[in-house]
Parts: structure tokens; sequence; C-alpha cells
């Protein structure tokens, strides 16, 4: 049993294209409808192309939302148009920070469940999404038993992205009701914070370094072995919240889903909201020195030794190859 | 100014969870203040502090009448709190806890600002805040990394995937914070001392006007149809360091092709 139809986010990178994971969610949600489109909180002309050839034939947009928050309106347009009569089976997002508020307030606007961090959907007798809870021990699946739009939210890289050789999708107008004093909050401005290398998220080796690196000065040996691997850095959410990197490198259940070819943990224990964003890497190295860190349980291979030894003798070896 | 805080009181994340029989988490032991909302705690104190007076409120959702983690709260300056507790909550979701929130928070006079965590570290759904302000209907600026309030209006470095966004937002309103935007305080034992005469509200459902047919189990819109185990990710050769590990890592990544 298939759906009739689906809406997936379109969501913007800060370049201006469609997100990785909204061209991930379109693959599977061509799978479990016969009618597939997009929404998205920004012009449509420029994502029409795009999520055409990833097998949407129609994009309801908003327009440019500058200077606004996607939440509130995106939400807000969306309701409007389901109260109207042209309501989908389900609303599929992405688990970002934008696509959590959107999906928060459409809840409440039709006051409807929205279930966040699923790794899957299917559809059989109503539509059943799963979730990893545990550190990703155990999967829930949960069935939306209230009617109407099921509200979805997924994590990164649950699905992956495939092109369909489709031409551009139909645009189409979402308008945007008043949002009275709900709608006030303003975007002013957005900084970027620069990276040189790989992304995080799309790097083929990521080397992550954890609380047991002692000090913040220490993160240079990560940033070191991850150049030399022509990797991306990353970190556990304890050195993010300490203060010793930048949020934007946190691995894990409130930071990066990553799936690298090689990931290197260093120094990092492996602390389940960690382990959610890196367990399906295709192969795991850790060093650490307690040989009890949970980390060991699931590495390829597993160092039981001092970061401040390894990891230099790991940088000299490899800069004399 | 006067400011709400959302906490949620959780099983100890140090424990291993568990989940009742009818697949949800057991929280029949010992609740604690969620790590994440100590930081709403303090963030409130700090902007009530910077305004010259005021109060800050703690309003959460606990079975078992559960005052722990709210106590907590209270030791580290929080004035007073408004708990929830009703077992028509069991099976509660996102929605179901925004709607008894957002009920508890209207009883609250003259709120300029209500805070919560981005995400509870037990159930991590993320939209609890996002849904109390609509519920509400007050603007919100999710994801803060720092916030500030100057002449009426909520100033927010809200994180972004890429960096951040400045926004802000006129009072009142919805702010939910990361970890990290503000360092918590530890309670003082004065504070501990004073928190256990702090006045605590408990109430149900039905005090709070909200019909126990919309929420809980009977009311979430969803039913657990199957939990089962992963699949394991089996753990491969752990070696002591001998002084020659980094060999066996270079061997491995040459292995992998990917050096």
């Amino acid at each position: 049993m298939a759906l009739s139809k689906v809406w997936v986010h379109a969501e913007l990178t800060p370049e201006g294209n469609v997100a990785p994971i909204s061209l991930e969610i379109l693959a599977k949600a061509r799978e479990i409808a016969d009618v597939v489109e997009v929404f998205t909180g920004a012009d449509g002309a420029a994502v029409a192309a795009t999520v055409g050839a990833h097998g949407a034939t129609k994009v309801l947009a908003t327009g440019d939302l500058s200077g606004k928050l996607q939440g509130v309106h995106v939400a807000a347009a969306l309701a409007a148009a389901i109260e109207g009569g042209d309501a989908p089976d389900a609303v599929l997002l992405g688990t970002t920070y934008d696509g959590r508020d959107i999906a928060a307030r459409l809840s409440v606007k039709l006051d409807k469940p929205v279930l966040t961090n699923n790794t899957d959907i299917e559809v059989g007798d109503g539509i059943v999404v799963s979730t990893q809870i545990f550190g990703g021990t155990q999967i829930v699946k949960t069935k939306f038993a209230a009617g109407g739009p099921a509200i979805a939210l997924f994590r990164p890289k649950s699905f992956v992205a495939e092109e369909t050789g489709g031409g551009a999708a139909e645009v189409a107008a979402l308008a945007v009701p008043d949002t009275g004093a709900a709608g006030a909050a303003k975007l002013l401005n957005r900084h970027v914070e620069e990276t040189s290398g790989p992304k995080l998220d799309e790097a083929a080796v990521v080397v992550s370094g954890g609380r047991g690196l002692g000090e913040a000065g220490k993160f240079e040996l990560i940033e070191e072995l991850a150049k030399l691997t022509k990797g991306a850095p990353g970190a556990s959410r304890a050195i993010v919240d300490a203060g010793w990197v930048p949020y934007s490198y946190q691995v894990g259940q409130t930071g990066k889903v990553v799936k690298p070819t090689v990931y290197i943990a260093a120094g990092i224990s492996g602390a389940t909201q960690h382990m959610v964003g890196m367990k399906g890497s295709k192969n795991i190295i850790a060093i650490n020195k307690d040989p009890e860190a949970p980390i060991f349980g699931i590495a390829d291979l597993g160092i039981v030794g001092d970061v401040h030894k390894v990891l230099p003798k790991l940088i000299e070896a490899l800069k004399a190859r | 100014m006067n400011v709400v805080v959302c906490v949620k009181q959780i099983p100890d994340p140090a424990d291993p969870g568990a989940l009742n029989p009818d697949h949800t988490l057991k929280r029949d032991g010992k609740l604690i203040l969620d790590e994440s909302d100590s930081y709403g705690v303090e963030m409130a104190l700090q902007l009530v502090d910077k305004a010259g007076g005021g109060e800050v409120t703690l309003v959460s959702m606990a079975p078992n009448g559960e005052v722990s983690g709210l106590r907590t709260a209270l030791a580290m300056g929080a004035a007073k709190a408004i708990l929830v507790s009703d077992d028509a909550l069991k099976g509660a979701g996102a929605l179901d806890t925004a709607k008894v929130l957002a009920a508890a928070i209207k009883r609250v006079e003259g709120a300029d600002l209500v805070l919560a965590a981005t995400e509870s570290s037990d159930g991590y759904t993320g939209t609890v805040p996002e849904q109390i302000a609509a519920i509400l209907d007050l603007p919100s600026i999710t994801f803060a990394k720092s916030v500030e309030i100057a002449d009426g209006i909520v100033k927010v470095r809200r994180q972004t995937e890429a960096g951040y966004d400045e926004c802000e937002a006129p009072l009142p309103a919805l702010v939910s914070v990361t970890a990290g935007v503000v360092e918590p305080r530890y309670p003082s034992f004065k504070g501990i001392m004073a928190a256990k005469s702090k006045p605590v509200d408990t109430l149900t459902v039905a005090d709070l006007g909200i019909d126990a047919a919309i929420v809980g189990w009977a009311g979430a819109g969803q039913e657990i149809v199957d939990v089962a185990a992963a699949p394991e990710r089996e753990a491969g050769e752990v070696i002591e360091d001998d002084g020659e590990a980094h060999l066996k890592i270079v061997a491995f990544l040459d292995e992998l092709k990917v050096l």
C-alpha cells in the first residue's frame, strides 16, 4: 500500500542549495507515496530543478522569507493550505533547527502529534516510523494513530539520496497568512563559521577528540591528524560544552551524524549521546586510556593507551610517508 | 523581569535506561534535574539579576509528585515552582507535554520570558519549546547560544547548521537555550537550605482545566507497535599501547585505502 501524497521540506544551505537531508528524505518519499511534492520557505524557482531531479513534481513555495524565522511562517502557510483542502498523508522533514520549528508549530496548528529523530518510515497498516533509543541499542516503532497528516522528522543520513532524472518541478505559491504576535521575531544577520577542508558530515575520514585530550590546546593534535588524513576534525559534546571548539564540530545526538569510511575517536569514552552520531561509521578506531570505555565495544581497532603519546607518534609516522 | 523556566526531571542518565511493559520510559526511581535545563535556570537567574528585579518561576511535569529536580533548581535561586503530576499523563507525547506546560505557564502572572532547554536528555524530541510558543501565541527563537535583553527586546544568537543567526523578538517571548549558553552555578549550602521552604504548587490536569481524555495515552495520537534490539556492532581487536600501537593504526588506514 502506498500513500497518495506526501510533502517533503526542501531546506536550503547558506549557499542556497537544497540541503542533502532534504534530498535523502525525497528518495524515501518516492518509495512510500504516489505523489511527492516539496515545500520551501524560499523562492521556488531556485529549487525546482534539483527537487525535480530527485522525484518531486511540485514545489509549494512561500517566496523569499528573508528577515523572518522559518518555523512560524512556513508552518502557518502549510496549515492554511491543509485547512484549505490540499492535505497530504504525511509531512516529512529533517531533524534540523528549522525542521523542528516548522513541525512543532504545524503540530499545534493541526492538533496532531509530531514524531522526531526517526531513522525509517514504513507504510502498511498505517504509517509507522522507527526511532533509536538508549544510544541506538533499541529501535522503537511507532504508528501514527490520530489520522490526518502524519508529521515526521528524520535524522540526517537515514536514507540515501538518489536522482530520478525527472524534469524541473512545477512551482506553486504557498500563501503565508498573517502570523500576528507569534510572527514578530526577526532574523537580522546570518553568520557562517569559516571551515577549511572537507565538511564534517561528508568527509571520508573523521578524527574526533574528547575530554581525554585534557586541555583545549591539545585539540591541535586532532586538527593535524585530520589534515594528514584529508579528513575533518570533530568533537564530543563534553569539549564543545567546555568551550574548546565551536558547536559546529560536535558529533552526536545533538550534533552532527557522521558515517565516514573511518572514524577515529581520540580520548572519547563513548557516551551514548556521542555514539548515536557515529556508530554508523564503516570503520571505527578508538584510542582511550580506560580499557573499560564503552567506545571499545564498537571499535574495529581499539588502542588502550594515552592519546598524548599515540597521537604525536601517529602524526610523525604519517608525515614521514 | 519575570522569567518562567521549563524544567524536566529525568531518570539519572548515568543509569541504564529501561522501559515499562507499556513501552514508556521507567521513571519510578528518583528523578533528577535534567542537566540541559540547568542552563535555562542559570540564564533566567542572570537575566533577572541584570534587570534589577523580578523572579524566576519553574514549571515541570513529572509522575508521582516528583520534586527532587525542582529542589535543585530552587536551590540555584529560582523563587517558586509549579509541578503538574497526574496519572492521566502517562504516555504523553511532545504535544501533550506542551499543552500541559503551556497551561501551567499561563498561571504565572506577568511572565516576560519563557526559557526552556532545546531538548530533554531522555526524550530529545526538540519540539516542545516551539509547541509551547505556538499554544501561547508567542514569538519564539529556538537553539539560542547567547541571550541578551534590552528595552523589551530579547536578542539571541541562534545556532544554525553553518554558524549562527542574529535574531530578536519583542517580549513576551519564548527562547530555547543550548547547553553551554552560560555556566550553571552549583547550589550553595544556603541555597539548598532555602529551597526546602520555597513554594511548589502541585497540580493535576483537572486543576489546569485540561480534559484528561486529550493527553497521555488517551490523546497522544500515537501507538508503539514494536520495540526491538538494534543490530549490534561487533567489537574488533583491542590492544594495549606498547609504544608501537600507532603503526597498527597506520596499517589499518592503509588496508582501508584512505591514505
